[in-house]
């Protein structure tokens, strides 16, 4: 557990406990500058230190079993699938999953059709369903390729999709947010809601994975 | 022109895809992003810093990581408001680096000493 605390009286904010790590190590001239914008704001009292802490709580309370929720409801409730994929938000909704400052557009995995989400401009992503984006979605690498070679960026994931299925690749924007409807894998006919939100795995909502299947 | 930001379908190396818990660090610059953000605050409206993120120019925008980059685009927006002086900042840079070196929590890579 990471304590944010306002200590010795500078504001500074560190941990309070827990094992260092590794990059704890402070490297480059923007991370201090990073550090004295903290600092130099609690000091004008413009945000406290508490706000920080409280606000870091609420993110990393933010996990992908959000998204997995409403996976799981869609595979097993035709009608919130589709209520879901006409109105994005409206199906979030209904799971108190709101999306508050974006349009949410749901795209499902077919047979056909294998959809895969991005940001080619920066990082947008659906955080309120998913959490913080992982770094390689940030990555230059993956906002490069990922929308011109597809196939190949899918495999460097260990994810195969056969030549006949289409891949579509949905560019994320400040206004709209994108989630992924994985494939309901076989063999979970007889399993409960809750059983198969373990199956939806954050990179399946991202289209780099398929969801997980059964006992693997 | 393209800009540096702008780089969907250009020529990029394999993409590494193991995934690293957020630092500390970053989590403190995201949380202090969205506060100065927010309703209450506006100092640095949501959408806005983008803009400040594309306009930092090829050269700094390649050398920097994310929230490398977002700290830049927040300290610029702070500046250009008033909010913070350019000596204040200065000011409390070297009083961090003092202390983190003091604590042996620095340990700065090849030509940032330069930039204090």
């Amino acid at each position: 557990m990471t304590d944010a605390t306002s200590s010795g009286g500078h504001g500074h904010i560190h941990r309070e406990s827990g094992p260092p790590q590794p990059d704890d190590k402070v490297h480059s001239y923007y991370q201090i500058l990073g550090i004295a914008l903290q600092e130099l704001l609690i000091e004008k009292g413009i945000v406290s230190a508490d706000e920080v802490r409280q606000m870091i709580e609420r993110r990393d309370a933010i996990t992908p079993a959000r998204g997995a929720k409403i996976v799981a409801r869609a595979w097993t409730d035709g009608d919130f699938k589709a209520r879901l994929l006409a109105d994005g938000n409206a199906g979030a909704a209904e799971l108190d999953c709101p999306m508050t400052y974006t349009e949410l557009v749901a795209v499902e995995n077919t047979p056909k059709a294998h959809n895969v989400i991005v940001c080619t401009l920066c990082s947008c992503y659906p955080r309120e369903l998913l959490g913080l984006p992982p770094s390689w979605y940030k990555s230059r690498e993956y906002r490069a390729r990922v929308v011109r070679d597809p196939r190949a960026v899918l495999k460097e994931f260990g994810t195969e999709i056969g030549d006949h299925v289409e891949i579509r690749v949905h560019d994320s924007t400040a206004d709209i947010r994108y989630l992924v409807i994985p494939r309901r894998p076989a063999g979970t006919e007889g399993m409960t809601e809750s059983e198969l939100e373990d199956l939806v795995t954050r990179d399946s909502m991202i289209g780099v994975a398929e969801a997980k299947t059964p006992g693997k | 022109m393209r800009g540096p930001h702008d780089v969907g379908g250009l020529e990029a190396g394999p993409v590494d895809t193991t995934t690293h818990d957020m630092s500390f660090w970053e989590k403190q610059i995201d949380a202090l992003h969205a506060l100065v953000g927010d309703e209450k605050r506006g100092i640095v409206p949501k959408g806005q810093n983008r803009r400040y993120v594309e306009a930092l120019g090829e050269d700094v925008y390649n050398t920097l990581n994310y929230y490398e980059r977002w700290t830049a685009t927040m300290s610029q927006q702070l500046l250009e408001k008033g909010i913070l002086t350019r000596d204040e900042i200065d000011a409390k840079v070297k009083e961090i680096r003092d202390r983190l070196e003091a604590t042996g929590e620095l340990e700065l890579g090849q030509g940032e000493a330069e930039k204090i």
